[in-house]
């Protein structure tokens, strides 16, 4: 069973999402990494690069595939997590901590909100069997 | 639900991924596969190859038979024990499989083939069987295991018995001994030492804990695959199938046309080999980071060609992949391989095998 932490929001394609003050820390859903497998690269966006909700704007590749990463909200990129260029696989060992993609601050504070709980999540995850 | 290996709940219990595998439920890998990778180069790994099917081909007439049926000449083997890679081809020269046949006794070949062609091998055996004196006889009743890397052996001297290790001692790569109810073969399909195991199906649950419990590494379909890809080894279904020959597979070296045997595909293959201009299976390296992944196109000076195969080597951390070239593509070429969204990519055609025996072979 994968893990799903209670504090986090979560969107339909996979992404997780933390408040950190003003700003939204990103990354992918345990449940993602363990279906793709070993990563072994990672593109993230410039910092300064300004994203619709929704829009593609990094891209996970593991052994088996590659798979975008989506903007959860729209927001302004801050940070990316450079580290993940040599070690990809942190991605895998810590999806909610080390291995964080990048940091927005975004568009609208509320916006956040429409986003899945916890408990909304699991169930999407039960739903996709 | 597909067929299942006598090791299927072994896999469960270790939390293995499961994924189809022609017809058969497998382990993809068990948390890693590039750790599970890194395990079979540097100390031992172990593989349920169970979904491989034994077929005996017995009888006075089982060496003519074999001639006649296989694009590689068994009468290289002269020995009890030795084995002998080739194909079995249609008669328009496709490859319908590709096999390890072992020459146990001048009336007994033991083949080896791939999981998803099997049923249809045994079958186009069978049909081409009248006229000989033989008799074609699967055994689901054996499973199979690989015991692959440096150190393999070792770990086999503290799982098998005294005889069964005495044996395996003696064993020169591509060659087999039966021990009892053990089958010993020095093959393997990752480029390491090692050796493959058929037993009793009812045996190798047994088999399999104590080699795990010597600390080699449970492997799954995942590494299998990147380490037969750095290797250079062909994967049935997608380096080669009916649709292409085996002088276009880089198989050319599996086809003997020495004397005036006729085999069937003989008359096709050379027809082929008259006319020219034939593609070329050679191995590509890209430039820069990437994951090379099988359909992609690659494009040089000599035209457009496809990847059969393509990953990420765990030993070179670099994107890896057979491709089919046009006849005047060059190993050292340079080419692009074009990506999933349509970016180009740097390469360069190489010959592979790209790392064995836990050796880079290629200039990065």
């Amino acid at each position: 069973m994968s893990k799903i932490p209670g504090d986090l929001r979560y969107t339909k394609s996979h992404e997780w999402v933390r408040e950190a003050g003003a700003d939204l820390v990103v990354g992918i859903t345990d449940h993602a990494q363990d279906l793709m497998g070993d990563m072994v690269f990672v593109e993230l966006p410039k910092p300064g690069t300004r994203l619709g909700a929704g829009k593609e704007c990094a891209v996970v590749e593991s052994v088996k595939a590659a798979s975008d990463v989506y903007a959860p909200v729209a927001g302004e990129v801050i940070a990316v997590n450079e580290a993940l260029g040599d070690a990809p696989e942190t991605l895998n060992a810590d999806p909610y901590g080390e291995g964080w993609l990048f940091k927005l601050r975004p568009s609208d504070p509320a916006s956040v909100r429409a986003l899945l709980d916890a408990s909304a999540y699991e169930a999407l995850l039960a739903s996709e069997g | 639900m597909g067929h299942r290996t006598p090791l299927y709940e072994e896999h469960v219990k270790a939390l293995a991924r499961m994924v189809d595998f022609g017809g058969w439920d497998m382990p993809l890998h068990y948390g890693s596969q590039i750790a599970e990778h890194h395990a079979v180069r540097r100390h031992a790994g172990i593989f349920d190859v169970s979904h491989m099917r034994a077929v005996e081909v017995r009888g006075a007439g089982a060496r003519a038979f074999l001639r006649y049926v296989l694009a590689n000449d068994v009468d290289k083997l002269t020995v009890p024990g030795k084995a002998l890679y080739g194909c079995l081809l249609d008669e328009q020269g496709g490859v319908l499989d590709d096999l390890i046949t072992y020459f146990l006794a001048p009336d007994w070949f033991r083949l080896v083939v791939n999981a998803g062609p099997a049923e249809q091998d045994i079958a186009w055996l069978r049909g081409h069987a009248g006229g000989f004196d033989v008799e074609i006889t699967p055994r689901p009743d054996l499973a199979m295991v690989a015991v692959q890397g440096p150190s393999a052996e070792d770990a086999a001297s503290r799982v098998l018995s005294r005889e069964e290790c005495a044996a395996l001692a003696g064993l020169k790569p591509f060659h087999a001994a039966i021990v009892g109810d053990t089958f010993l073969a020095r093959t393997g399909y990752t480029g390491e030492a090692g050796f493959e195991v058929l037993v009793d199906a009812h045996r190798v649950t047994g088999l399999w804990r104590r080699f795990i419990a010597q600390g080699v590494a449970p492997a799954g379909l995942g590494a299998r695959d990147t380490l037969r890809l750095e290797a250079g080894m062909n994967l049935y279904g997608h380096d080669m199938d009916t649709t292409v020959s085996p002088l276009e597979s880089g198989l050319a070296w599996t086809v003997s046309f020495a004397g005036d045997r006729e085999f069937i595909g003989r008359p096709a293959l050379l027809r082929q080999r008259a006319q020219g201009g034939m593609r070329r299976l050679t191995g590509l390296l890209l430039q820069g980071p990437g994951v090379v992944r099988s359909g992609q196109i690659v494009r040089g000076d000599w035209g457009p060609g496809t990847v059969t195969s393509g990953s990420f080597s765990p030993s070179l951390s670099r994107g890896i992949g057979l491709v089919r070239v046009p006849a005047g593509a060059a190993d050292g070429d340079a080419c692009e391989v074009v990506g999933r969204s349509g970016q180009i990519l740097g390469a360069r055609l190489v010959a592979p095998p790209f790392v064995r025996h836990g050796r880079v072979l290629i200039d990065l």
